[in-house]
């Protein structure tokens, strides 16, 4: 797929913006602070719903506005959808696909796909696992668009619970009883819940693992041993490799270990147990690439994770958008090239760089200049 | 910040819910405006609305009366019980005409994060309800998201060893909604195609 316009009203730095966009790639260029990442960021929305840099929608309303407007035109083969979210801080968004307002926002997931590559993801192999659950769930939700429902139920369901647990633990340690006559029914949820998308997970870890092999040899020019495998919190049947067939027995395993960690998780006041709590583990030649890996092989393992999802959702027949925000700067130059030929194939790239050179030439085609919000044709 | 009594009327107004500062303030601009016939007769439905509207001593319904419009009607199936969140649900039901039994309004939902707990509802006196007998299926139609689900799931285990029938509204409602925005023949259908739950 492929978009052939983004126009803008009040987001970020742009007052109002109208950009025709055609397919293969298309380079911005402009010096830091001009507005690059907030083109991507504004595409990345559509596709996810939310931004890769922050949580809360205020900041993407520019500063003075009281919302902002995100439109786009996506074209997948011959048939075309224009899309239209308002984002109102604080209020739930609306939606409109091809000028119909949608009953729930929600409904316009899976309209676009985007993979984003971003300096943030060095993280995802440095940082918290948290950033590579997030990594997951975005892949999933692209992949399908249900399980947007799902993740939200979960964390409905975790977050009620925990504050159960919370409330009466603190109950408990003050002498009182600490009602926890629900506390049977809330499991039951998270046990469910929590075993859909534990099945969805570890489907997914199972189709990504040969493709970030394969990346990974690809952007470090080099065969490595890498590997990715998951954690999972809860001790998980014999030989699981997910999908739904799975679901029942993981219901159970959720189960088993819920009534494990109870009296721990009365004490602590939190559910500790769940998709919540675990991991995805990267690791190069049989050590965990977080605290053993270069700087060198970090970015390879991101940008291999990235590339991974790339393949996996082009796989699905979802081609997706190729958004690349400032990552070439981040690379040596083998890798640079490298990279340019792997998004080469992709429909559309949109790159985005603060030294138009950083790109490699033979990536670099239709070039837009960015500066102080305002987009100009380079050539 | 506007004169006392003004500033008063816009925080009040604020207090409501899904009325921000801004709304409040154009609410309190647009009576300021407004003619005072008009003003006077909210004013009056305000108050009268406190006075003497109650809640139904079987089923905590909005009522005129001890018993509200419904379980005053010899007409409506006494063995029948639909279990809701809100009156606003009783309201929605009413609309699709498939339910002919009676109601009881829990007064919400179990919601540990908005500090409910079990016995913030009225689920003793539903228990009590269904002493005598009568009532041979209790339909649960309470909202379907995660705290309905949760709500209704709880009655099932607390109701069930009663021996009574125990149903819950059929799935093809919106999930993750509020039982007030199903339109009538989605509602209508779920009632139609509801399903026993075990205990
Ligand atoms: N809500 C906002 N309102 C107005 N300006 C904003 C808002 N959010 C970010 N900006 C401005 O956008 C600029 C950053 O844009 P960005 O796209 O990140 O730059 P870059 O071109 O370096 O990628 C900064 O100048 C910042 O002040
Ligand atoms: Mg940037
Ligand atoms: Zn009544």
């Amino acid at each position: 797929m492929h978009l052939t316009h983004l126009s803008l009203v009040d987001f970020r730095s742009y007052p109002a913006l109208d950009l025709t966009l055609s397919p293969g790639t298309t380079t911005f260029v402009g010096s830091n602070g001009q507005g690059k990442t907030n083109l991507l960021e504004a595409i990345g929305y559509v596709a996810t719903l939310a931004s890769h840099r922050v949580a809360g929608d205020a900041p993407l309303v520019r500063d003075g506005a009281d919302r902002a407007i995100v439109r786009t035109r996506i074209v997948r083969g011959d048939r075309a959808a224009l899309v239209e979210l308002e984002i109102v801080p604080g209020r739930a968004n609306r939606a409109r696909l091809n000028r119909a307002p949608v009953t729930r926002t929600r409904d316009v997931l899976g309209l676009l796909c985007t993979v984003l590559f971003a300096p943030e993801d060095l993280a995802l192999v440095k940082g918290d696992p948290a950033g590579r659950r997030q990594f997951l769930d975005g892949l999933l939700v692209a992949r399908a668009p249900r399980m947007a429902a799902v993740l939200a139920d979960y964390e409905r369901v975790v977050r009620q619970r925990s504050t159960l647990l919370r409330t009466a633990g603190a109950a408990r340690r003050s002498g009182g009883r600490g009602d926890l006559r629900t506390l049977d029914v809330w499991d039951g949820y998270l046990a469910t819940h929590g075993a859909e998308l534990l099945a969805a997970r570890l489907a997914l870890v199972e189709a990504l693992r040969p493709a970030v092999v394969e990346a990974y040899a690809a952007v470090a020019g080099a065969a490595a041993e890498v590997a990715i495998d998951y954690r999972a919190s809860v001790p998980l049947p014999e030989g699981s490799v997910g999908g739904t067939g799975e679901r029942e027995r993981l219901v159970e395993a959720m189960h088993a270990a819920l009534a494990d960690a109870r009296a721990r998780e009365i004490e602590r006041g939190m559910t500790l147990v769940g998709p919540h709590r675990d991991d995805l583990q990267l690791s190069i030649a049989g050590r965990p690439a977080r605290g053993y890996a270069s700087h060198g092989e970090s970015w390879s393992f991101a940008l291999a994770l990235r590339l991974a999802s790339f393949e996996l959702l082009r796989a699905d027949d979802r081609e997706p958008v190729l958004l690349l925000d400032d990552v070439f700067a981040e690379l040596d130059s083998r890798r640079r090239a490298r990279l340019a030929e792997l998004v080469a194939p992709a429909e559309q790239v949109l790159v985005t760089a603060a030294v138009g050179g950083d790109v490699p030439a033979e990536l670099a085609g239709r070039r837009y200049l960015v500066a102080d919000a305002e987009v100009h044709d380079a050539d | 910040m506007y004169e006392g009594i003004v500033q008063d009327l816009i925080d009040e107004l604020g207090r409501l819910p899904g009325i921000g500062p801004k709304s409040a303030q154009r609410i309190a601009f647009h009576l300021l405006a407004a003619d005072p016939v008009d003003v006077r007769r909210l004013a009056v439905a305000l108050t009268e609305v406190k006075e003497k509207v109650r809640f139904c001593r079987s089923c905590f319904n909005v009522a005129q009366a001890e018993l509200c419009r419904i379980c005053a009607d010899p007409r409506r199936d006494q063995t029948l019980i639909c279990v809701v969140e809100e009156p606003k649900d009783v309201v929605a039901i009413e609309r699709t005409r498939e339910f002919r039994g009676l109601y009881h309004v829990l007064g919400g939902a179990i919601n540990p994060i908005g500090g409910v707990g079990p016995d913030d509802l009225h689920i003793r006196e539903l228990v009590a309800r269904l002493a005598d007998g009568t009532v041979s299926e209790l339909i649960l139609a309470t909202d379907p998201n995660t705290e309905g689900e949760v709500t209704a799931s709880y009655l099932a285990r607390q109701i069930g060893p009663m021996g009574l029938r125990v149903t819950r509204l059929a799935s093809g409602l919106p999930m993750g909604g509020d039982l007030e925005w199903a339109d009538e023949v989605t509602l209508g259908r779920a009632f139609e195609g509801r399903r026993v739950v075990g205990a």
